[in-house]
């Protein structure tokens, strides 16, 4: 009988916990339609071969009026083989260039005239990253070494612009675009995407949580009664686990369905990894949230936690741009195991030779933290 | 009304920081006594109270309840205790019967139970509604039916109706004065509304700066005096510190 009551307790906590998520209309979008939205934005974005439109400065002062007869290798250049703009409103296009590509996309940049007052102005805004002008009849190109789509748009335009010839890269037959399943970007980016909703819902799910409820008086309320305290705790973490998972499986569906994605790994390896990721960043979250009762205080704790592992974890682009001397480190971040292994399983085919450790290590950094935070919390 | 001691608190100190919020309370609440703790903000009602509930550690002094103190004794002391916090939010999504039967649970009660508090503070229209949507009034008397939910043997109130208008006062009074009859709880009730305490309460506590001044009944307190010059409650506030309350129903 005794056992029934607790069990009933921790039901009754349980279902009232889920019911407090459920109930708000918020969760619905943010929790489960934002990351779908998400990854179909990144995704649409990343594997459709989309045209790359550039806008290239060409200054005015170097050239005369028309143009031609000019002597000017650039300026013949873009008479003779690009398309002519002849309105003269100064914002518009005067040359347009389109290189043809089916297997990459096309390459198009729009040639703007005008005064090198302007062009830098524009530069600055980053409205165009390459300045073209004439120099003795010699091309000049004025550009950020440091900024890579400068370097691609020179990359494209010097070859051509010069000797005059347009190399069409659809006639290379050494070009092979990669679309086998787990080599895109979207393969890359759903996994990371599912374990960034794992951390940032338990974060702010149990941590926000708990200090809200602590902030209301409801902790100091509840445990003013025989209520079991560790019940709430595993009520509250249960509740999180449930929509962390229902979550993840929405987000999974629907790639599978939108993008082809397949799991090419062990699947139950893959569900006790996320368990232990789970864990990992619930028992974090409770340390987190131990002691304040003050909001604002919890949100900068909480961003404290995530921001970090968020921008280094490779969830959108891969951690390996970082330098080399951070890697170990960035390595052993939380969300980084979790990332790493779940990606191996989904894109990798692994199993549990390659996550068994992973899973260990995530589950003792959560009953750590758990265990510490326990020991501090204020429940009053 | 027994006269054997449910809460006894003796001399009892409390400080925060700089702040000594208690200095030397002794107080003894007997069986079925109805006792206000009156006094304005920062008085250390609701610390001294806050001890008694056993949220709070004393620095000094000791607290028993039915004899036992804290310590050692919170499952079976948290049984009988039915309180109700100052300013205590519950959950907003969920709805008024889902609320009762969280705490019910707490206490191995079900469904019947939460069915006699509903009835008993007047929220059976109001079952279903959300917390959230409940007013300043019917939130205090979910509050009030969250700590009657026990049975309790004690029950500690904390401003319980701060911030309602008249009415919302009343009907709160109301529940309380039924309790009174039908039961033989004993009630701690801090209130700066002198017309409340005046109204519920068989004994009076009168407390400012962490010191309790005066205490006893009604007629105790009025009849001491024997200048004929103080009437009311609030008459004895200013002879005693020099200041009123500041607060009338």
């Amino acid at each position: 009988m005794r056992r029934f009551n607790r069990l009933n307790q921790l039901w009754q906590l349980t279902a009232a916990l889920f019911r407090e998520i459920i109930r708000e209309p918020g969760v619905l979008f943010w929790g489960i339609l934002f990351p779908i939205l998400m990854s179909l934005g990144l995704g649409i974005a990343f594997t459709k071969k989309a045209d790359v439109t550039r806008k290239v400065a060409v200054i005015a002062s170097d050239f005369n009026v028309s143009g031609r007869d000019s002597g000017s290798v650039l300026i013949s250049f873009l008479e003779k083989n690009c398309e002519k703009n002849n309105s003269t409103d100064g914002d518009e296009w005067k040359w347009k260039l389109t290189l043809k590509d089916d297997k990459l996309g096309n390459s198009i940049f729009m040639f703007h005239m005008m005064e090198w007052q302007k062009a830098m102005m524009m530069l600055k805004r980053g409205t165009i990253n390459v300045v073209l002008t004439d120099k003795e009849g010699h091309t000049e190109y004025h550009f950020d070494p440091m900024n890579s789509d400068a370097q691609l748009t020179y990359l494209k335009l010097n070859p051509l612009i010069g000797s005059g010839k347009v190399v069409e890269t659809a006639s290379a037959e050494y070009v092979r675009p990669l679309t086998v399943t787990g080599t895109r970007y979207i393969d890359f980016l759903v996994p990371g995407l599912i374990t960034m909703g794992v951390m940032m819902s338990s974060m702010w799910g149990i941590s926000y949580g708990i200090i809200e409820k602590r902030s209301k008086k409801l902790l100091r309320r509840l445990v003013a009664t025989p209520m079991r305290k560790s019940h709430f705790l595993v009520a509250l973490i249960t509740v999180r686990i449930t929509m962390n998972f229902i979550e993840s499986l929405v987000l999974f569906v629907f790639s599978l369905f939108a993008f082809d994605m397949v799991i090419q790994g062990d699947i139950s390896a893959l569900i006790l990894l996320f368990l232990a990721g789970n864990i990992a960043f619930a028992g974090l979250a409770v340390f987190v949230s131990s002691h304040t009762s003050n909001t604002e205080v919890g949100n900068g704790l909480i961003n404290f936690v995530v921001m970090p592992m968020m921008v280094l974890s490779g969830i959108f682009f891969s951690y390996h741009n970082f330098p080399d001397w951070s890697l170990p480190v960035i390595q052993k971040l939380p969300l980084t195991i979790l990332t790493d292994g779940i990606r191996s399983i989904f894109n990798e085919g692994a199993g549990y030779n390659e996550v068994t450790i992973p899973i260990l290590i995530l589950t003792a950094t959560g009953v750590f933290f758990f265990t510490l935070g326990l020991k501090i919390f204020k429940w009053n | 009304m027994s006269f054997d001691p449910v809460i006894e608190v003796k001399n009892v100190w409390k400080s925060f920081k700089t702040v000594k919020a208690v200095k030397g309370v002794n107080i003894t609440i007997p069986k079925g006594q109805f006792v206000a703790l009156l006094g304005p903000n920062g008085a250390g009602k609701t610390t001294l109270v806050e001890m008694i509930e056993g949220i709070q550690k004393p620095d000094n002094g000791e607290i028993t309840i039915m004899g036992k103190r804290w310590k050692g004794n919170e499952d079976e002391l948290h049984r009988i205790i039915g309180i109700s916090l100052q300013e205590t939010r519950f959950i907003d999504k969920l709805r008024v019967s889902e609320t009762l039967m969280m705490f019910a649970s707490f206490f191995n009660m079900g469904k019947k139970r939460v069915e006699e508090i509903m009835n008993i503070v007047g929220l059976e229209e109001k079952r279903r509604s959300y917390v959230v949507n409940l007013s300043g009034g019917q939130r205090q008397r979910l509050a009030l039916g969250i700590s009657l939910i026990n049975n309790p043997s004690i029950l500690l109130l904390d401003e319980p109706t701060t911030g309602l208008d008249p009415n919302a006062r009343r009907e709160i009074w109301e529940i309380l004065h039924s309790l009174k009859k039908d039961s033989d709880t004993s009630m701690i009730l801090t209130t700066h509304y002198m017309e409340e305490a005046e109204n519920l309460c068989d004994y009076i506590i009168i407390m400012d700066h962490g010191v309790v001044l005066k205490e006893g009944t009604m007629n105790y307190l009025l009849g001491d005096d024997r200048s004929g010059k103080i009437k009311t409650l609030d008459d004895l506030f200013v002879s005693l510190t020099g200041r009123t309350i500041n607060e009338t129903v």
